[in-house]
């Protein structure tokens, strides 16, 4: 260690001799470490680690004429709504005028529906003369046309949070969702989603 | 009564090694880092599991904080003449009846938040001291506001250039206010947007995680 040790005066010296006072090489280290770790804190604190990422959103142009719209094929679409204190309803094709298949989620739990509807989409699809194109897109194989009647609407109600709206389009990145939109929600929709929150207390 | 000696053993610790760790982790620290950016308003971005790089320059950021309130910023790193040309093009389309001091202080301005009625009054304070004035938001609604002519005199100055469009929004925000931001946005004929995320990793078993692992 970066220490000498006094060996104890082995030789003895004669009168008058005053014997050198020999110090300690040893430095009390605890106020580096103080400053040491006052500078880490000071670092933790001002900076950041992870710079922050973009999330691409396209979103189409505002068109009144009915007849631009893309229009989804019934079977493959799936309507996810989102409402107050981050809770998820969704219902599969159109919405029955008695809101019998509009069901409810969490956040947890829309995952598991929507890969069992594409799963379902994929399953049933047969492939016409549209399925071709897509092929050759996609250096021919076969099994790249098989989602594309899968559509996922989403649309967050106005008492949905800008988190909720972002990780719902997160959510179409993580399943490979090609087709998805972001549309407001309908009166008829407002009402059932508002009828179902009230029942659950919310 | 002969008694056992305890022979005396030094308290002295030697913290060598503690000051090694203590500033191991210090180098760490300042090598890994980069300093917070100045931020007037804070924003808790959500997160994704976008990979996506943010550009620094030659871009318009978007900011909706937690109360819902919407600020607008134009970055430009190199050609700081933009802000001078955004300012002017509000000034004249607007008539605000602003002074070239003002004028030259929206250089330093990070961000606007206040409407173009209260525009002046912000412009009047020296750049260090704004972020203590309380900013209103710019007005918006359905129909675009305020923000509107923000983005148009924008795209304007930044015209032949490529110009990208941040929107940087809070978790708590609320869905409207974003859909008013992305309404003003569409007015100017603007359909590509990017959101600002805060990194996370694909969630294991699916689909996106799956394809990440192959590629690696």
């Amino acid at each position: 260690m970066a220490q000498i040790e006094d060996s104890g005066g082995s030789h003895k010296k004669g009168p008058g001799v005053k014997k050198a006072k020999k110090l300690s090489t040893r430095v009390d280290m605890t106020p580096m470490v103080d400053l040491g770790f006052l500078l880490i804190t000071f670092f933790i604190f001002t900076t950041t680690m992870s710079s922050p990422k973009a999330l691409n959103l396209n979103m189409p142009k505002d068109t009144k004429n009915e007849e631009e719209l893309n229009k989804a094929k019934e079977s493959g679409a799936l309507t996810i709504m989102l409402g107050k204190d981050n809770s998820v309803y969704y219902y599969e094709g159109q919405l029955a005028p008695d809101g019998s298949n509009f069901k409810s989620a969490t956040f947890a739990t829309i995952r598991d529906e929507i890969i069992n509807k594409k799963k379902e989409v994929m399953k049933n699809h047969i492939h016409d003369d549209k399925c071709p194109k897509i092929w050759a897109e996609n250096k021919g194989d076969k099994n790249s046309c098989l989602d594309r009647d899968f559509v996922v609407v989403i649309k967050p109600d106005e008492d949905a949070t800008y988190k909720n709206t972002v990780d719902m389009l997160d959510e179409m990145t993580i399943n490979n969702v090609k087709r998805y939109a972001m549309i407001d929600i309908t009166p008829q929709e407002l009402e059932v989603v508002h009828a179902t929150e009230k029942s659950l207390g919310k | 009564m002969p008694s056992v000696k305890i022979p005396k053993k030094s308290t002295f610790v030697d913290m060598t090694p503690f000051v090694d760790v203590a500033f191991l982790i210090l180098t760490f620290f300042i090598m890994a880092t980069k300093f917070k950016p100045p931020e007037p308003v804070e924003v808790t971005t959500p997160n994704s599991v976008s990979t996506q790089e943010l550009p620094e320059s030659n871009a318009l950021l978007i900011t909706i904080d937690k109360e819902g309130k919407v600020y607008f910023t134009v970055l430009s790193e190199k050609d700081k003449t933009i802000y001078d040309e955004v300012i002017n093009t509000i000034n004249s389309s607007r008539n605000l009846g602003l002074t070239d001091a003002e004028k030259r202080n929206y250089r330093k301005t990070y961000m606007v938040g206040v409407g173009f009625g209260q525009l002046k009054q912000l412009l009047d304070i020296p750049a260090e001291q704004q972020n203590n004035l309380k900013q209103t938001g710019i007005p918006i609604d359905t129909t675009g506001g305020d923000l509107t002519y923000w983005v148009q005199a924008a795209k304007s100055a930044f015209a032949g250039t490529r110009l990208q469009y941040l929107v940087k929004g809070d978790n708590m925000s609320k869905y409207p206010v974003f859909k008013n931001v992305l309404g003003a946005l569409k007015k100017n004929d603007v359909y590509k947007y990017n959101l600002i995320t805060a990194p996370e990793d694909a969630p294991s078993g699916t689909e996106l995680y799956e394809e990440r692992r192959r590629a690696r």
